[in-house]
């Protein structure tokens, strides 16, 4: 019986991985993910200085209207206009995203490259403590932050941005630890350069890439648990416009009004897929000579 | 092998010990009475004291703590501030219907994403595993409670199937149990079964081009077979570790989606409880939380030496 070719018998050359000449080759995710999220900023920056209607405006006489005519996406149950609080939501999203993101890249960062260039007795304990937050989603740590202080979009960024340090942290020290082992660093330490210098001019040049992709799929996290918080109520409160809580108060209105919760699960899935998408396609096209393990 | 076991319990209980310190400094230590919390602004002062007293309030931070940790080490979770109901009953009665959700939906996500992952890994170049590795990208960005209104809106609101929301005890009417049951699994099944996909593909593209793999086929295995009994083994310990990973997101996504499905389970005694101010509740609860994540990692630490040999030896 003859064999059909099978992968065992073709060129390994066939089979190696695809070439860093080709990873260079801008591909489909990142031109996706830099679409939609290029999209939402756009519709974010637009809300600023454009939008059909006042998102805050309630109007008893305009209650539940269909899409069509005047309201592109209809109206809620208080008669404000949808599409415009979607234009307007992008606006807490984005902020809740940046905030989170900034704060646990400032933090996570520098504590990935000390956790690298500690001595061990120091390093250590100190990835141990960072592992133990991870058992802190930020959701978790949301709800707690809430439960003390009051929900709000503030303690809803902080609380985000602090569970996400410990993911930076230990994706930099994995990046730290193989740039310390390099020549040039050999070589600045033995030109005298202090711990400092070679942490900012050396090892942060060459995780900046793993920083960048990291706080992509950070903000796609942040998103989502920005969309819980405000689902549960312990989010951006009222009257500002958020995805998660026109969620929340599309609830009760499942049966007569189903679209008013489509519309923000759609723009939810749909902004966080593009950070998703864009922290993949990025991961691809820099090419960290990092290579983070999975 | 052993010296290895005895260091992972070490591990677990240093780790078990900082973190009760840190949910602890958390709620005692932050600005914030909890018995003038509990009763309200407009509580008299000579009340807010008894309640002090009553809870052991007044004693040092550090006797408290201890008291609060003896009282963990022997299940006794203290009383509710609010209801003075004993916590541990009640933690007792929501964790089993928690658990319920988080152990079919993690069974339900292996069942889908272990055969559909290595599809899309056995067929990465070709259109049928872009389409599923689109799909499951999709899935990815749709978090649980949000799987679980569009499903509510399509199997209950548009189609009427089955029930919308809502909670019936197994051994009182299992058919209702049933089928309360589907929509909120599915939505925290799907979601997670999206994500560990991702991670079976990966895993097993790895292990497609090594050697030995290689060497399975070339002595005449079939794929498939050649897989089941070379590759899936090695494929194995990337994904127990990301299903580890991923305990912590699925019960956080059990807290909302708890709510979404109106299901008394841990996460709407943990939300109650925020609302109520209720704080030795929220303490109690997000240690237990805790706790069940640092467990899992425990075990899956130790699934790894059943797994793989290979880490038996090392140090």
């Amino acid at each position: 019986m003859s064999r059909p070719e099978s992968p065992g018998y073709q060129p390994p050359t066939s089979e190696v991985p695809v070439g860093r000449g080709a990873r260079r080759a801008v591909n489909p995710s990142l031109v996706v993910g830099a679409v939609i999220v290029g999209a939402v900023i756009a519709i974010a920056l637009l809300s600023f200085v454009w939008m059909p209607h006042d998102p805050t405006l309630v109007d008893a006489s305009k209650r539940l209207l269909p899409p069509g005519g005047d309201y592109w996406l209809g109206t809620d149950k208080f008669g404000r206009d949808v599409f415009s609080q979607i234009l307007m939501g992008s606006r807490t999203t984005l902020f809740v995203g940046v905030v989170a993101v900034g704060v646990a890249a400032v933090i996570g960062v520098p504590l990935g490259i000390l956790a690298a260039m500690a001595p061990r007795w120091f390093g250590e304990p100190l990835m141990r403590g960072n592992d133990l937050v991870l058992a802190f989603p930020a959701l978790l740590l949301a709800i707690m932050f809430s439960a003390v202080y009051g929900g709000s979009t503030l303690v809803a960024m902080i609380a985000i941005g602090v569970a996400s340090i410990p993911s930076f942290a230990r994706l930099i020290r994995s990046g730290a630890l193989q740039v310390m082992d390099t020549e040039y660093v050999m070589a600045a330490r033995a030109a005298g350069r202090g711990p400092f210098a070679i942490a900012v001019h050396h090892v942060l040049p060459n995780v900046s890439s793993l920083v960048i992709v990291q706080a992509s799929v950070s903000f796609a996290i942040a998103v989502l648990a920005e969309a819980a918080l405000s689902f549960l109520g312990y989010g951006t409160p009222p009257p500002t416009p958020s995805w998660g809580r026109m969620l929340q108060e599309s609830q009760e209105l499942l049966w007569s009004a189903p679209r008013l919760a489509i519309v923000p699960a759609v723009a939810i899935a749909v902004a966080v897929l593009g950070f998703n998408l864009l922290g993949d396609g990025l991961r691809d096209y820099l090419d960290p000579k990092l290579e983070d393990r999975r | 092998m052993a010296l290895r076991v005895l260091r992972r319990i070490l591990v677990l209980v240093a780790s078990l010990a900082v973190s009760s310190v840190v949910v602890f400094a958390f709620m005692a230590v932050l600005p914030g009475d909890p018995a003038r919390v509990a009763l309200g602004v407009n509580a008299s002062p000579a009340a807010v004291a008894e309640l002090r007293q009553q809870f052991g309030l007044d004693q040092p931070l550090a006797q408290q703590y201890l008291q609060w940790i003896g009282g963990l080490l022997r299940f006794d979770l203290g009383q509710s501030y609010v209801s003075q109901a004993q916590i541990a009953p009640q933690i007792a009665d929501r964790l089993q219907v928690t658990l319920w959700l988080v152990i079919t939906a993690t069974i339900l996500a292996i069942v889908m994403a272990v055969p559909m992952g290595t599809i899309m890994a056995l067929r990465h170049r070709q259109l049928s595993g872009l389409a599923l590795s689109a799909i499951s990208q999709i899935g990815v960005a749709v978090p649980a409670f949000l799987a679980g209104i569009l499903l509510i809106t399509v199997f209950a609101v548009r189609l009427g199937w089955l029930p919308a929301n809502g909670w019936t005890p197994p051994a009182q009417d299992p058919r209702m149990f049933v089928r309360q049951l589907v929509l909120p699994v599915l939505s925290l099944g799907l979601v997670q079964a999206a994500v560990l996909t991702r991670y079976v593909r990966s895993a097993v593209l790895d292990v497609l081009r090594e050697d030995y793999l290689r060497t399975a086929r070339a002595k005449g295995l079939r794929p498939l077979p050649a897989l089941w009994r070379h590759g899936l083994r090695n494929a194995a310990v990337p994904v127990v570790t990301v299903l580890a990973l991923q305990l912590a997101t699925l019960l956080i996504g059990a807290v909302v989606v708890e709510r979404v499905f109106v299901i008394p389970g841990l996460g709407s005694l943990l939300l109650d409880s925020v609302s109520n101010r209720d704080l030795i509740v929220v303490q109690d609860v997000v240690m237990i939380l805790v706790l069940a994540v640092l467990l899992v990692n425990f075990l899956v630490d130790l699934l790894y030496l059943v797994i793989d040999p290979r880490m038996r030896d090392v140090r």
